[in-house]
């Protein structure tokens, strides 16, 4: 048995770890020790990857490439490789992932199973509108091929943000996307109020592929932020020089949170200006740029011992500015939250999956330090708004929303349970789903 | 794509399908080699390293062999054969297994077998590269032990004697080359316990075990430096360094 721990921390119980490093062996493995459910590279929150007291089929050694055609960018790989290989491998000879999330330290299968987006979503979709086909090993031995055109196109779209309960993803075909160098054109932009953010965020959708805000959470309605947008660039920039792959640690796990009430005000001020001091026109490696935590290793100890909940919600466009603003001074009363949040409209267009999260409307995600019953009743304050307004909270990022709130915001769950595999479960699937 | 000088190109790699093996083959097919020869038994698992390698890099060579690990007769056939289209830059000898310590005390057959694969079985197929290697005059010999040879442990102390085996070997062989005035080099690797699916079982028991890419990384980059011995990843040189010099009255208290 081995200790497990979500990239939140909030548990750290017991496993049967199976290591998958072959596909072919892994339908053995697979079908001898279920239930289990897949863990990838742990960068999951909560317990969407986990499965306390039971079998854990991990799959980071799946980590091969299968086949790239050069002239059409058509990647075939296995599910346990991180979407940084990918970026590093192929961006020299001209390609790139066309969706990565705010970081490229997670495993294929899992992009694909919580259907993660990234900073384009209005130009591109989610990571499931660019996967045309996978392997699906079901837990009573058989592969099935899964294929957009195909019989199984069905399959493919439960897969698609299925949080891992329709199978196990051996491999799968990813289109990447041409681009010229690793260089963005960048425009940093104060705001000011909400009106200002949507005003933003709607001027930006035609003309620039990545939009994103960073929000000082503890500004509440009267909301002050950093709006971010960019493209890429047709050309390497003058001057412009590869950044460093130094890492920096976070050696050890502070015996408290260092995201606290004392620290978050000064940190999000002097984050604030140092952030608005940039504002204008700049230029940025796609790296640091779309990945900046990835930067310092074990970041997630920050939040001490305890660790910590990732709430992330998306509200419908209709209600997107009051629902936003209401979320934002409860956070605010609260007096509580992280210094990353990030606030950022999603486009309008049909998602991928059955259970996919990303849906046309206002998206707002950040951290709370664990502080037990009272960021518990924060949160559950937060689910009600959410409710209210038809929104519904990102399963990667969650772990403890109520089975209502789910079923409220997925309406498409009745349908997704036909597509179950009844050998996998996982500590959410029993919380969620009942099994 | 160019290479750098002193970036080997003509790679063979002894046990491919082994974790550390594959992640020093992608570093080595990422900085330019030319070709390499990948050696194992499992033809299927070989297979696909080799298609990932192809993905990864498609202007190196990449040539499946398979092998017979354990049979002299064998191994010195297929070194000539592999050797026979001019001496590679580089072997690594990397195959091995990690034998079950209970087992091994209770069941001599899995002893005996375990003490084959991971130490008789390296030295034949360096000792079967070496009057290659010398006749041509140049090259570096790699070859894959453990930490686990430094001292011998409760918990693996055949494994550890096969690996110390290997020690002595390439130790043996160093003082050969230096004193013939060869420029052949040969290098002794030593990982600390590592994630791969050979320990998959040790992580059930809850070890803290490095990841093979820092592994393969330290590997691939303390030959580039000359290194005899290399300790992957380098902290390990220090602790074994403690490990050794216990005395016998504090390390006998110790469960480890």
């Amino acid at each position: 048995m081995v200790a497990v721990s979500s990239w939140g921390r909030l548990s750290n119980e017991a496993h049967q770890v199976q290591v998958l490093a072959d596909r072919s062996a892994a339908v053995a493995q697979v079908r001898g020790n279920s239930p289990g459910i897949c863990y990838g590279n742990g960068r999951s929150y909560g317990d969407v990857c986990l499965n306390p007291g039971g079998h854990l089929w991990q799959t980071r050694s799946l980590n091969r490439f299968i086949s790239f055609n050069e002239q059409t960018g058509r990647l075939r790989c296995e599910s346990g490789v991180l979407l940084r290989d990918i970026q590093r491998t192929f961006m020299p000879r001209g390609w790139m992932l066309p969706v990565t999330p705010g970081t490229q330290l997670i495993t294929v299968g899992g992009a694909i199973a919580n259907d993660i987006h990234g900073k384009n979503h209005h130009k591109s979709g989610s990571f499931g509108d660019h996967v045309h086909a996978l392997h699906l090993l079901r837990t009573d031995g058989t592969v099935l091929d899964c294929n957009r055109a195909g019989d199984r196109a069905d399959m493919l779209r439960a897969s698609i943000g299925g949080m891992g309960l329709t199978g196990v993803i051996l491999d799968a075909e990813l289109q990447l996307r041409a681009v010229n160098n690793p260089w963005l054109t960048t425009d940093t932009l104060p705001y000011h109020s909400l009106d200002e953010f949507f005003n933003l965020a709607e001027q930006s959708e035609q003309d620039w592929e990545h939009t994103v805000s960073w929000i000082d959470c503890l500004s509440g309605s009267q909301a002050r932020g950093i709006f971010l947008r960019a493209n890429h660039a047709d050309a390497a920039p003058a001057g412009a020089k590869e950044p460093g792959r130094k890492q920096l640690n976070m050696p050890f796990t502070p015996p408290l949170s260092l995201v606290n009430g004392l620290s978050l005000r000064p940190f999000n001020e002097l984050y604030y200006r140092l952030q608005a001091r940039k504002a204008g026109a700049g230029f940025a490696h796609f790296e640091p740029f779309s990945y900046p935590l990835d930067a310092l290793h074990n970041w997630n100890r920050m939040y001490g011992p305890r660790g910590f909940y990732q709430f992330q919600c998306v509200v419908p466009t209709a209600d997107a500015k009051p629902a936003i603003a209401a979320l934002l001074d409860s956070i605010r009363k609260a007096g509580a939250g992280s210094f990353l949040a990030v606030l950022k409209t999603f486009g309008d267009r049909p998602a991928p999956g059955l259970l996919s999260f990303a849906m046309p409307g206002a998206t707002l995600a950040l951290d709370f330090p664990n502080n037990g019953a009272k960021t518990l009743a924060l949160l559950d304050t937060l689910d009600s708004i959410v409710r209210e307004c038809g929104g519904r909270l990102y399963a990667a990022k969650d772990a403890r929303m109520p089975a209502a709130l789910f079923a409220a915001g997925y309406p498409d769950l009745p349908d997704f349970i036909n597509f179950r595999d009844p050998g996998i479960s996982s500590a959410m699937s029993r919380r969620l789903l009942g099994s | 794509m160019a290479t750098a000088p002193g970036i080997p190109q003509h790679i063979v790699i002894i046990g491919a399908t082994s974790g550390i093996a594959e992640q020093c083959a992608r570093l080595w097919a990422q900085q330019g080699a030319i070709h390499l020869v990948l050696v194992a038994r499992n033809q299927q698992k070989l297979q696909s390293i080799a298609q990932d390698l192809r993905v990864r890099n498609p202007a190196v060579q990449i040539s499946c062999q398979s092998a017979a690990f354990t049979d002299p007769l064998a191994i010195n056939t297929l070194v000539a054969t592999l050797v026979q289209h001019g001496c590679p830059d580089l072997v690594l000898i990397a195959h091995g297994t990690l034998p079950d310590q209970a087992l091994c005390q209770q069941d001599l057959a899995s002893n005996a077998e375990a003490l084959q694969i991971n130490g008789v079985s390296p030295v034949l197929f360096a000792e079967a590269f070496v009057p290659h290697l010398l006749s041509a005059g140049r090259g570096t010999l790699v070859v894959i032990g453990s930490v686990a040879g430094d001292r011998g442990r409760k918990s693996n102390y055949v494994y550890g004697a096969a690996k110390g085996l290997v020690t002595r070997y390439v130790q043996g062989l160093q003082h050969r080359l230096a004193l013939a005035g060869s420029a052949v080099k040969v290098v002794l690797v030593k990982p600390g316990p590592t994630d791969t699916p050979m320990t998959a079982h040790l992580k059930q028991q809850g070890a803290k075990l490095a990841s093979v890419e820092e592994v393969a990384a330290s590997i691939v980059t303390g030959i580039q430096a000359g290194k005899p011995t290399v300790y992957a990843p380098a902290k390990w040189a220090l602790i074994m360094m403690i490990i050794r010099h216990l005395p016998r009255f504090v390390f006998n208290r110790m469960d480890i």
